[in-house]
């Protein structure tokens, strides 16, 4: 099993979830698909989906809801 | 919280203690980030006060934290635990003694609460009276405010429409197209257009129905549909006993809301209708003893000739220069008067409007890829300058611009003699500015400033958005300035 790392595509504040009283878009153990939305990234009040990138299943969330991420930093990790 | 640097010694006394002493505010605490933090710092220091900055994790850096007297840091870089942390601005004012609070614009510079608690505190508001800011900031409080002070408003019910009989008679006597917009709704949602009887027949009963589902309340009324507006907006100075309008700035160039380029004064009024706009302008702010710097927003229809209110910003604009280029008038420095206790020093017939001004928001955003936001470094950065031109903007080469808040970089603004000679003018200081580092809005000004309506003043608020999707190829190009826009800046 391959580990594929999900990184913020932009330095920003990065968001577990699409609204604060939402539920978060994964947890961890969840199944994703190549295009399932894990998080959101705001950069300057704009709102940039990510994308798992990589069929499988999240296996680590490294970051925590509404923390400032770093364009290129490791937000999660998926058991491809 | 921490101080960053110890206070100087204040700047105060010297030459400037000689054009304006102040006898209230000796200190001011800026409650705002960016360009507009180092504009009221500017103000501040050029009347002699001393200016306290605050800053986020993110802006212990920032251009207004060095030109500040001292500057306070208030929180982390998420707005929501700083620039939005009442307690922590408070505390921060209390800390460095401040007599006054500028809230710049955006976070917490309309919230009626905040500044109660600021004047609850002993300290004075740079603005209107927390009272003010709740009437103006209730859009069903503005809109009746405003018909009682014989300002149009857009035409429509009043409020919700009963039945069908009752929408088709309102219908008929505003003019079709009508639109049909849930009382509940709000931000462009729940909102039909009608353009005859038939139409709004079938559409009513599903807008209510649809209102019902969506928002829980059927309730819908009728507002006239203009299809081409344009955004028309006056300027207004008050002291809370008399209030003067400063003209108007048209603001029609927006991207999904966002003004892109203004200009004063409006190069579709003519000379009545500005009259006949400003003097309601003037008739609101008297109406609700305005204090401080205000702006009214009006919605233009060309093809009628008529204006409407729809809203009033009781604060600072983003785009003021404008209407500092064409009445010589410093408005934030006259704000701070005011709140420093001075009557209002102007009359009407001092207020001159002279030539033309053009203000071009550049922003950390690339328009090549969908105005995606580009924070970073600024490696190089060479200003515009000479005649007629003025930057407002917090950069400086080795700053990082973080990407926690707004993408405003700079303002850049021209003022020449008429509007032709501005329209030249801005495009020989677009051809100087160069900004490395970061992508910006430049080269969408460059284009834009090569386009026939705009250069005509023809435009509307619709017209920007039409125009970049015809042209997204074209923008996509990696190329810096479109070849026309260099030729003619050249």
């Amino acid at each position: 099993m391959a580990q594929h790392d999900i990184v913020s595509p932009l330095p920003g504040t990065f968001y577990r979830r699409s609204a604060p009283d939402a539920a978060p878009y994964v947890e961890p153990g969840a199944p994703v698909a190549s295009d399932t939305v894990v998080g959101l990234v705001e950069v300057m009040k704009q709102f940039n989906d990510v994308e798992a990138g990589v069929a499988g299943r999240v296996a680590e969330i490294l970051v925590e809801d509404g923390e400032p991420v770093d364009a290129g930093q490791v937000l999660m990790r998926v058991e491809a | 919280m921490s101080a960053i640097r110890q206070p100087d010694a204040p700047c105060a006394d010297g030459a400037s203690a000689a054009f304006y002493r102040p006898q209230r505010i000796r200190t001011v605490l800026v409650a705002n980030r960016g360009e507009i933090a180092v504009r009221v710092i500017r103000a501040a220091h050029e009347l002699g006060m001393r200016a306290v900055a605050v800053v986020s994790d993110a802006d212990r850096d920032s251009l207004a934290a060095r030109m500040a007297d001292e500057a306070i840091h208030i929180g982390s870089s998420h707005a929501a635990k700083s620039y939005l942390n009442a307690a922590a601005i408070l505390a921060a004012a209390q800390r460095c003694g401040a007599d006054a609070i500028h809230p710049g614009y955006g976070f917490l510079s309309e919230n009626a609460a905040f500044a109660a608690q600021v004047e609850a505190a002993g300290l004075i508001f740079v603005g209107p009276s927390s009272a003010v800011i709740a009437t103006m900031g209730d859009k069903a409080k503005a809109r009746e405010t405003a018909q009682r002070a014989d300002v149009p408003t857009v035409p429509g019910s009043d409020g919700v429409v009963a039945s069908l009989d009752e929408a088709r008679a309102v219908a008929a006597a505003i003019g079709y197209p009508v639109m049909i917009k849930a009382a509940a709704g709000g931000g462009g949602r729940g909102i039909r257009v009608a353009h005859d009887a038939a139409q709004l027949d079938a559409e009513l009963p599903l807008a209510q129905r649809e209102a019902q589902a969506a928002f829980g309340n059927g309730g819908v009324y009728l507002e006239r549909f203009i299809a081409r507006a344009r955004h028309i907006e006056v300027q207004v100075l008050g002291d809370g006993r008399d209030a003067i309008h400063l003209f108007e700035r048209e603001c029609s160039l927006q991207r999904r809301r966002q003004k892109i380029m203004e200009e004063a004064p409006s190069p579709s009024l003519t000379p009545a209708l500005r009259d006949m706009l400003c003097a309601s302008a003037t008739r609101l702010a008297r109406q609700v003893g305005y204090r401080s710097a205000g702006t009214l927003e009006y919605l233009f229809d060309e093809t009628r000739g008529e204006f409407y209110f729809i809203e009033m910003n009781t604060r600072i604009q983003v785009e003021h220069p404008v209407t500092e280029a064409i009445t010589g008038i410093d408005l934030v420095r006259e704000t701070l008067r005011i709140a420093d206790g001075e009557p209002l020093r102007l009359q009407q017939h001092d207020v001159a409007m002279r030539g033309a001004a053009i203000e071009c928001r550049i922003n950390a955003e690339d328009p090549a890829q969908d105005f995606r936001p580009s924070p970073g470094r600024i490696d190089e950065l060479v200003w515009p300058t000479g005649p007629g031109v003025r930057v407002d903007s917090m950069l400086y080469q080795g700053y990082t611009v973080p990407p926690f808040y707004d993408s405003l970089l700079a303002k850049l603004i021209v003022f020449d003699e008429s509007r032709p000679a501005a329209l030249a003018r801005l495009g020989r200081a677009l051809s100087e500015l160069h900004v490395a580092g970061v992508k910006t809005t430049a080269p969408l000004h460059r284009a834009l400033l090569a386009d026939d309506a705009v250069r005509a003043g023809r435009y509307h608020t619709n017209y920007l958005e039409a125009w970049l999707s015809a042209r997204r190829a074209q923008l996509a190009a990696p190329s810096e300035p479109a070849p026309a826009a260099r030729e003619e800046a050249a």
